[in-house]
């Protein structure tokens, strides 16, 4: 930028005829160099604190909160937490989005991102493994068996919709395991994400549901209703991976974070809050 | 290119007139007497009535769809009511979002019939009573024809926001084929599901569907002053 600007001063000297235009630019190249000025003193200072943007699943809400804020205070660096529905969160990375990182609630879509060029090739980690669990508002329904669902004595059972949520998907693969799927077919309702899944069996309105343990755990017990705990090896892992986007690749904050999500410190809230690892 | 829309989605557009339709029917039943009586009123009531029926229109659906969980659940009073009735729970069934549409689109059609009352004044129905007509017959035969375009529209808009709803349906629906999922939350569903295909064909009908319905609610208009000239 420097060599540039030496170079149209010196040719403007040469050129009195454009004295107005000449003293607009010097005036405009000030500017720049005031500019240039800051930015490198800015640079200097990103090296110690910069910002990352995160874009988390819906899911994962309670724990990033906490994770961000030991991320902030270990590293000095700033975390700008975004939350929302996978598909939707990569509908929006795929239209621009400013993002740095994602953290998603499945594996696929961070290898989507890096198939299309806007994720950063091995770059993605699974950095928690989600836990099914049988659950319903009513302390007395399931006793902490599968044995209601070839019962039949429910009114609804509520699921994530299998092709939007990786728990909808494990629901289902449950179901069909356990031979019970022509019993809950007809009494089967869908939940946009595993979010709204929860909120139709803790209303009631669906007697039980399929939802995450870390939905209805809090200080490592369940603490409402009652539950069945759901073997993992009924489903395939519900591996939720995070990825480094394109966008910010080459922003040390960000890197910074991924590396944080993966330390001891990140592990213990991911158990805490009920996930795998 | 209605080749490219599958039976899932066809499932879903019939469910959704199916819903419209029935919403519509209801709605006039409704609306017509209410909006009669708020054009007609002095209570001091009027202002509180004419506003809740306005609350829909300002309300965010997932306002409407949360209420509609809580007061449809076990614990919340239509719960109980048609449970006690040996209805079971009207959450994710096509009566709970025929409730839940009704809600939605009241303003819709309240509105234009009450505004139609009102542009009629008093004196065509002072008339019918000094030719001795009792005060049902004169409404049926002077006020609800000379309140047609208002009817008109309001039928329109009612059908055409009912076929638009999303937010409320998203909240108590559960998405159920051929019970539940309309064509609004498929389109939902496609893409967050990536099926961006889909999603573009199922949206083209719901754009060429609605540019439709205006454009003849406008001609419908035209024509309605035109009569009234």
């Amino acid at each position: 930028m420097l060599v540039i600007h030496f170079k149209h001063s010196a040719f403007i000297d040469y050129v009195p005829i454009y004295t107005v235009l000449q003293q607009l630019f010097l005036r405009q190249l000030c500017t720049w160099r005031i500019q240039a000025a800051c930015s490198i003193a800015l640079c200097a200072f990103n090296v110690q604190a910069g910002e990352v943007r995160v874009a988390t699943a819906a899911n994962f809400t309670a724990p990033m909160k906490l994770i961000a804020t030991y991320f902030e205070r270990d590293t000095g660096h700033t975390a700008k937490l975004s939350f929302g529905a996978t598909g939707q969160l990569f509908a929006h990375i795929s239209h621009g989005a400013p993002f740095d990182v994602l953290i998603a609630a499945d594996e696929s879509t961070p290898q989507q991102l890096i198939a299309i060029g806007l994720g950063v090739a091995d770059s993605s980690f699974t950095y928690a493994i989600g836990t099914l669990v049988l659950w319903s508002a009513n302390p007395t329904l399931i006793n902490n068996s599968s044995q209601i669902l070839y019962s039949g004595k429910f009114g609804k059972i509520a699921i994530a919709s299998p092709t939007l949520a990786p728990y909808g998907l494990a629901a289902m693969q449950v179901i069909k395991q356990l031979g019970v799927t022509s019993m809950v077919t007809p009494k089967l309702v869908e939940g946009a994400s595993i979010g709204q899944t929860f909120q139709f069996v803790a209303s009631g309105n669906a007697s039980l549901g399929f939802v995450a343990l870390s939905q209805v755990r809090s200080n490592g017990v369940i603490q409402n209703g009652s539950a069945w705990m759901v073997p993992a090896n009924l489903h395939a892992p519900i591996r939720q991976d995070a990825v480094l986007l394109t966008a910010g690749k080459d922003n040390q904050a960000a890197k910074a974070f991924l590396t944080y999500l993966r330390s001891d410190t990140a592990a213990a809230v991911i158990r805490h809050f009920g996930y795998g690892l | 290119m209605l080749a490219h829309i599958d039976q899932e989605a066809w499932q879903a557009i019939g469910l959704t007139l199916e819903l419209a339709t029935v919403t519509t029917v209801v709605l006039l039943i409704l609306a017509t007497p209410l909006a009669w009586w708020l054009s007609q009123t002095q209570s001091t009531w009027r202002a509180a009535v004419s506003a809740l029926v306005t609350l829909p229109l300002v309300l965010p659906p997932t306002v409407l769809g949360f209420y509609l969980l809580v007061v449809l659940g076990p614990q919340g009073w239509l719960g109980m009511l048609t449970q006690s009735m040996g209805l079971g729970l009207l959450s994710f069934s096509f009566s709970g979002l025929l409730i839940g549409s009704v809600i939605f689109s009241l303003p819709f059609a309240v509105q234009p019939i009450q505004y139609a009352f009102q542009a009629m004044g008093r004196r065509p129905m002072e008339v019918a009573s000094t030719l001795r007509a009792t005060p049902l017959d004169a409404f049926f035969t002077v006020a609800l024809p000379m309140a047609k375009p208002g009817l008109l529209t309001a039928t329109v808009l009612s059908f055409a926001h009912t076929v638009g709803e999303f937010g409320v349906v998203l909240m108590i629906g559960g998405n159920i084929p051929g019970e539940t999922r309309v064509v609004s939350t498929q389109i939902y569903g496609h893409v967050e599901a990536m099926q961006y295909t889909q999603a573009h064909w199922l949206s083209g009908v719901m754009v060429v569907f609605s540019f439709t319905v205006l454009i003849a609610l406008a001609l419908l208009n035209k024509r309605s002053e035109q009569a009234a000239v």
